[in-house]
């Protein structure tokens, strides 16, 4: 019975820490100071907790997985060099996403990948987000305003059930990937990633209009993208 | 018109769904929102579609993590310590 015990790091981790899903401190203040006083288990659980997220979000910005990762690394070196002098004016949470976003930005922009929202404004008349919610509904006549071809009930059961299918996880992924930076940034940050919308406004400085606006724009194409997937006989 | 005009039709309902599940429609928006979806059963499939479509989004994968940027990350936050513990010592090291 001892055995795995002494092969599993893991393990250890699991006997020494009394809450065994989360060996992060509960509230914000304890974390922290834990890391201002250069506890490496709390470093290592809060890098595990948030660095996947980080990833997806900086893919965001920058043109390869690869650029996206040093740019997660070059975040907690400095939420290292930062940690010091936070002061708790946003979560931690917020702030380790802004480090990231700063950072993420001058590389995007030196890599030519990133426009900042100004560019792409969320209120462009052009966007395809708009104009594929329009293609839904009949634009004239007495049927104007109906649907063109009126949603019928998915048949998969449930989220896992669809993402069972490889074909559809990697869809889902490529559609994300083809947003607008700005669309992809928030969709990923508020449904993939679970961020409160409130957060997900602090962390990209964005209005809560706005935040709104791009996500309403995202998940209308990711939803176009799932629809053959979980129509019916697919999954 | 009048009264009737106070019924949205099936695209202005789809162009506010992500607001009414963000709760962020008015009290009156939200009355007009829902007498529109008592009655209309292809905007019912459309807002089940919609909160599948997020609840799916939720279930990808977490984006993996290389070991070696972990490791690395870690060896950083060592002499980071080491630098916070003895900020007088020889930092050539």
């Amino acid at each position: 019975m001892l055995l795995p015990f002494i092969f599993s790091r893991k393990l250890v981790l699991f006997l020494a820490v009394p809450n065994l899903s989360d060996p992060l401190p509960r509230d914000e203040a304890s974390l922290v100071r834990a890391l201002q006083d250069g506890d490496e288990t709390v470093f290592s659980a809060v890098m595990d907790q948030y660095s996947g997220s980080l990833l997806r979000l900086a893919m965001a910005y920058v043109p390869s997985r690869a650029v996206a990762e040093e740019v997660v690394q070059e975040t907690w070196i400095g939420v290292l060099e930062g940690i010091g002098r936070f002061e708790g004016r946003s979560s931690f949470k917020t702030w380790v996403f802004r480090i990231l976003t700063n950072r993420a930005k001058t590389r995007g922009t030196r890599e030519r990948r990133y426009e900042p929202f100004g560019l792409a404004g969320v209120d462009s008349e052009k966007d395809e987000g708009s104009s594929l919610e329009d293609s839904l509904f009949v634009a004239e006549g007495s049927g104007s305003g109906h649907w063109v071809d009126p949603p019928q009930g998915w048949e998969a059961d449930t989220p896992e059930r669809a993402l069972l299918s490889k074909e559809c996880r990697i869809a889902i992924e490529e559609a994300i990937n083809g947003l607008p930076d700005n669309q992809r940034q928030v969709i990923t940050l508020r449904d993939v990633e679970g961020v409160s919308a409130e957060e997900v406004c602090n962390i990209l400085t964005i209005s809560e209009t706005n935040q709104r606006v791009l996500l309403h724009r995202a998940r209308t194409k990711v939803r176009r993208v799932l629809d053959p997937y979980v129509r019916g006989g697919n999954s | 018109m009048g009264f009737m005009a106070g019924n949205f039709t099936c695209k202005e309902v789809a162009a506010l769904i992500t607001e009414y599940l963000e709760g962020s429609l008015t009290l009156t928006q939200r009355i007009r929102f829902q007498m529109h979806l008592g009655l209309c059963f292809a905007c019912r499939n459309y807002l089940r579609q919609m909160k599948y479509t997020v609840a799916t989004l939720r279930q990808l994968p977490s984006e993996p993590v290389p070991t070696q940027v972990r490791e690395a990350l870690l060896e950083r936050f060592r002499s980071w310590k080491h630098e916070q513990s003895s900020p007088n010592s020889s930092s050539d090291s």
